[in-house]
């Protein structure tokens, strides 16, 4: 992760003022154009800064920049921003129900916090839970549960059918955890996927990795868009599927 | 269990009061189901929640808890296992080198020129036995070979687990003086406890009970002797080196067991001591 889009961070918080709550983005994005940003999503101009960034409202989490009341997703630290700089669309409008595996100190499931229904974060790392735990304390729809994804048995009495599914497990398996966690998306719900190669097999070309985890995958979704994550984050592809 | 309802039916409120956190603790780790299903609306009917954001701020009140002691609890498991590892790591170790002697000795009987130690168990474990005994010193050289190489297995995993247990505590010290103060003091816990007087001579037990029998002089440092910081600066300010770094590793302990924050300032500033110290001309 040494590519750096021109967005570090530091001091460059507040008074950027313009007030521009639309997700134009002056987009120098990805594939498809602007994505349609959920409410609660916006580009802040920064000053200083080559572009705009995605931003979120809520109580700051990990000292992350803010203008106002909005915080700053940068997406050198969270797949799902990388995924909407892309310009994945994915399909959210703001106020969805959410299951988020592998949510480790829950650095992006804080932004999808701010913008969601409620958020059921599960991560079976005991370290990265106890920092989970800190920002859930501030956020009354997060909840943590250290659990293992490979196993939903162990959450499905506390978790509901949710609209999303966001994954980001960069573990062995990751078509397979998303296989057995079909069961909690709802018919027209989303599965948002961040599918790390290097998690897979260290040794074989990410492409062709990245093709034989979308092959599995197919078993149980269909897949509606990808985009590789780089220069934000090397060798991972973000996906959006639906059940089928 | 203490409830035999619900595996694979209920949500995990069911048949819990309201309030009732340790129930809900031991529901939400314990029970299972195979489906999920609308819990909000089910705790809502079964008067658990009036509606579903009240539903919401139960779950919230019962999973925070919840995650923040199981969490808690798996690490404490997590530094036993990196304490058990490191002395199984060091076990193997001596042993691989003790049977590596009796492997030399052995192959000094049989061949004329033999390497001792590992590189010499391992040059007779690839030999052709000749005869029923050399089948015995070859497959005890495999053995020694073998476990020499569970040895680095354990290393590894010394090294990647002590990272995991005491981030920062690894950082100043190295995984393998980490886990080792760990091991010493029985635990992440146990180390946060001590004050960086008893950090500073753990693994000094011997000299330090000579000391309080009044027939030696007090140990300046224990296993953090093997910390470069110590071992490689001038012996008149070995002392003072001893203690600038118990004090940063105690600190280190205390962040990692209360916090687990990572605190990069603590290697600037304890670099910047020793070079001070070290810069010092008088003792
Ligand atoms: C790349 S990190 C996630 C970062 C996070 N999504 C963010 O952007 O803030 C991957 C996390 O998945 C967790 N993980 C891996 N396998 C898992 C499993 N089977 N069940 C739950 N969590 C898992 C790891 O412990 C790690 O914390």
């Amino acid at each position: 992760m040494s590519d750096d889009p021109g967005t570090s961070g530091d001091g460059a918080s507040d008074n950027d003022a313009s007030d521009s709550d639309a997700g134009d983005g002056t987009s120098d994005t990805g594939s498809s154009g602007s994505p349609t940003l959920p409410a609660g999503v916006t580009y802040r101009e920064r000053s200083g800064k080559s572009g705009p960034c995605l931003a979120t409202r809520g109580t700051p989490v990990y000292g992350e920049p803010s203008d106002g009341d909005w915080r700053l997703w940068d997406a050198r630290r969270s797949k799902v921003a990388a995924m909407y700089e892309k310009g994945i669309d994915l399909g959210l409008a703001g106020n969805e129900k959410v299951l988020y595996l592998g949510a480790a100190s829950g650095t992006t499931a804080s932004h999808v916090a701010d913008f969601s229904r409620v958020v059921y974060a599960v991560e079976f790392a005991a370290r990265p839970t106890r920092d989970l735990v800190g920002v859930a304390d501030d956020r009354e729809n997060l909840f943590p549960l250290l659990a293992d994804a490979r196993t939903p048995e162990t959450y499905a009495h506390v978790v509901e059918p949710v609209d999303v599914i966001t994954q980001d497990v960069a573990t062995r398996g990751q078509a397979r955890v998303a296989l057995a966690n079909r069961r909690f998306l709802r018919d027209d719900g989303r599965l948002i996927l961040a599918v790390k190669a290097r998690s897979e097999d260290v040794t074989t070309d990410p492409a062709d990795v990245f093709e034989a985890v979308l092959a599995d995958l197919r078993e149980g979704y269909e897949v509606l868009d990808t985009a590789r994550l780089e220069p934000f984050h090397a060798d991972h592809l973000g996906v959006v599927a639906r059940p089928r | 269990m203490t409830e035999k309802t619900t595996d694979g039916e209920g949500g995990w409120f069911e048949g819990l009061e309201r309030g009732d956190l340790e129930g809900a603790r031991e529901a939400i780790e314990n029970r299972s189901a195979e489906s999920p299903a609308d819990w909000p609306a089910q705790a809502v009917e079964a008067g658990f929640a009036t509606d579903e954001g009240d539903y919401y701020d139960a779950l919230h009140e019962a999973t925070v808890p919840t995650a923040r002691e199981a969490a808690a609890e798996r690490e404490q498991s997590d530094d036993q296992q990196l304490i058990h590892s490191i002395r199984a790591m060091d076990d193997a170790t001596r042993t691989a080198n003790e049977l590596a002697e009796r492997v030399a000795e052995w192959a000094g009987s049989r061949f004329d020129r033999s390497e001792t130690g590992i590189p010499g168990a391992r040059a007779v474990a690839a030999r052709e036995p000749e005869n029923p005994a050399d089948e015995r010193l070859v497959g005890l050289a495999a053995r020694v070979v073998a476990l020499d190489e569970e040895a680095s297995d354990l290393r590894e995993f010394v090294e990647r687990a002590a990272g995991e247990v005491a981030p920062n505590l690894t950082t100043l010290g190295g995984p393998v003086l980490a886990a080792r103060l760990i091991a010493l003091a029985g635990g992440l816990k146990t180390l946060a406890r001590k004050p960086s007087g008893t950090l500073q001579v753990l693994g000094a037990e011997e000299a330090l009970f000579a000391h309080l029998r009044g027939r030696a002089p007090s140990p300046k440092h224990g296993i953090i002797y093997t910390h470069e910081y110590v071992r490689d600066t001038a012996r008149e300010h070995r002392g003072s080196a001893a203690r600038a770094l118990a004090g940063k590793l105690t600190i280190a302990a205390r962040i990692d067991y209360y916090s687990g924050d990572r605190r990069p300032n603590l290697e600037r500033e304890l670099d910047a001591r020793i070079e001070r110290i070290r810069a010092r001309s008088d003792p």
